[in-house]
């Protein structure tokens, strides 16, 4: 029993640690003066000063815009992908699932440095891939597509190659056989692949950070504005951020919930 | 269309945004400005030794204390009633999903000279003390930031572990200290292994948190990076030079840990399932 108390402060104390950093940007958000560590009263100010805020709408706007694009690009691309990936002899297979880890294993800025010589090098020689939303899209679906190969090739493993045959014996065409066999299957797989992609790219500062040129996502806003005067408007973003983040992983966890009953 | 070919579009892309942007920065790094081959961007790498030890040092110390931290903590996630395990887990997690600028921002609030954690040491009479600027801060910085993805694959490892083979050796006559030693920490290798690199290799090689926490005097490699790139000492060569070896250096420390990590096949016999 003296051990499950030991647990419960050492949990606790960790919890503190993890949360106690968010709490402060959260009060501080509703502080009615600029400073960070004197409270001087309940506002909504920054709240109001933040949808006002034409730069950052658009910056939001830009990372839905990305995200949404990079997660559809890597979720079909690497969802295809991995049809012919399964059907591989070992040693290619090999291969390819070694060049698929480069982008995860690899540190992130090693990455956006590298995409940022072949932008840069490609539009000064042939006038392609200037810097800027396009090249954006092209980097996040770059470091989404792995983790979707990775999401759905598991599952993909798991069916029974028979069952898309039998479809095929029972009058299906192969591409029908896909859509009402296998697809259902891997689903699952997919969905996950894209969820994680979404969520990547919406949360990637690095790699944007050196292939967006002039263009600005949400996380850049961000930075530059911790670089220059420091407004309570970060304190703002910050609580929004974190009640989507909280209702949306709430959601989750109740789906998984009622899907194990 | 064969069912082997359809991987030719992700082939193609990878070839282009992965294999050649990698062959760019070997480029790069041997050759100079006019494009004439080089050895000279590698050589004067050497002369930034000593910000490579301190991003080695400072990335170690960080995944230490995060393993410190972190194994306690998710052996005792694996010990509550497992309907609270998802909650727990959640709330592991949920930080992680807030942009990682936002939460060294929430520290530079709360170390700056006249931020919060003076303000509270006032209140007892002590003197305001320098906590952000030094390279403390950085450590904490990466600690709050890479702790989850410490906790998360060592937390996944204990799980797996069957209770029978901890049970049968506590049967056997081993202690706490033998179960720990003998059958927890051998078969929760792999997560240990996991973690450290899922900490190290972006505690390595950032360049954000030293920025925001660090101040000028505590350059990391990232940081250097990023100025011949983006910043006033603008030369991608040596940039490219420096990419070059951080990545050689991530890749041989990977290659290490995983040198530890045979025990998959070691155990392969008392898996039970």
């Amino acid at each position: 029993m003296k051990s499950k108390l030991i647990y419960k402060i050492y949990m606790s104390l960790i919890f503190f640690f993890l949360y106690s950093p968010l709490a402060v940007l959260i009060i501080f958000s509703f502080n009615d003066s600029k400073s960070r560590s004197v409270w001087n009263g309940f506002s909504l100010k920054w709240y109001i000063k933040l949808f006002s805020d034409k730069e950052i709408l658009h910056a939001i706007f830009n990372t839905i815009i990305v995200a949404t694009a990079a997660s559809i690009l890597a979720t079909v691309i690497g969802t295809i992908a991995c049809l012919g990936i399964l059907k591989m002899k070992k040693l290619s297979k090999k291969l390819v699932m070694n060049i698929n880890n480069i982008p995860i294993v690899n540190p992130e800025i090693v990455t956006g440095v590298g995409l940022m010589l072949l932008f840069v090098f490609s539009y000064n020689n042939f006038k392609i891939f200037r810097p800027g939303i396009f090249t954006l899209i092209l980097a996040h679906t770059t470091f989404c597509l792995p983790y979707v190969v990775l999401s759905v090739l598991p599952k993909l493993r798991q069916i029974n190659p028979y069952i898309y045959e039998a479809a095929q014996d029972l009058g299906c065409n192969p591409f029908r056989a896909f859509l009402k066999v296998v697809l259902p299957d891997i689903m699952p797989g997919i969905s996950s692949g894209m969820v994680m992609a979404f969520t990547l790219s919406m949360d990637d500062f690095v790699i944007s950070y050196f292939t967006s040129g002039t263009v600005q996502t949400l996380p850049i806003a961000i930075y530059s504005m911790t670089r220059k005067v420091v407004s309570p408007e970060i304190n703002a973003i910050s609580t929004i951020l974190f009640a989507v983040v909280f209702l949306l992983l709430l959601a989750a966890n109740f789906k998984q919930i009622k899907t194990h009953k | 269309m064969k069912i082997k070919n359809f991987s030719i579009i992700y082939i193609i892309w990878m070839f282009i945004f992965t294999i050649i942007p990698l062959a760019l920065i070997f480029i790069f790094a041997f050759t100079d400005k006019s494009g004439n081959f080089t050895l000279e961007n590698i050589l004067n790498v050497g002369r930034y030794s000593n910000v490579f030890l301190l991003s080695i040092g400072l990335g170690a110390i960080s995944t230490i204390i995060c393993l410190i931290l972190g194994y306690p903590l998710a052996y005792i996630i694996s010990k509550i009633s497992s309907s609270k395990q998802n909650i727990v887990i959640m709330l592991i997690m949920l930080p992680m999903w807030i942009n990682f600028l936002l939460r060294t921002y929430a520290w530079m609030t709360i170390l700056e000279n006249n931020g919060l954690l003076n303000k509270f040491l006032s209140i007892f009479g002590i003197k305001p003390i320098s906590f952000i600027n030094t390279s403390g801060a950085v450590v904490l910085g990466m600690i709050y930031n890479f702790l989850p993805y410490m906790i998360l694959p060592i937390y996944a490892a204990i799980v797996k572990i069957d209770k029978r083979i901890v049970e049968a050796a506590q049967d056997l006559g081993a202690g706490k200290r033998n179960v720990f030693l003998k059958v927890l920490a051998p078969l929760s290798l792999p997560g240990v292994i996991s973690g450290i690199t899922m900490v190290f290799v972006p505690a390595v090689s950032t360049f954000i948190i030293s920025k925001m926490l660090g101040g000028g005097s505590n350059i990391l490699i990232g940081d250097l990076i990023e100025m011949q790139f983006l910043g006033s000492t603008y030369n991608p060569n040596l940039g490219s030079a420096i990419s070059f070896v951080l990545m050689v250096l991530i890749f041989i420390s990977i290659g290490i840990m995983n040198q530890f990590d045979d025990s998959d096949e070691n155990f392969d016999g008392v898996k039970l399932k």
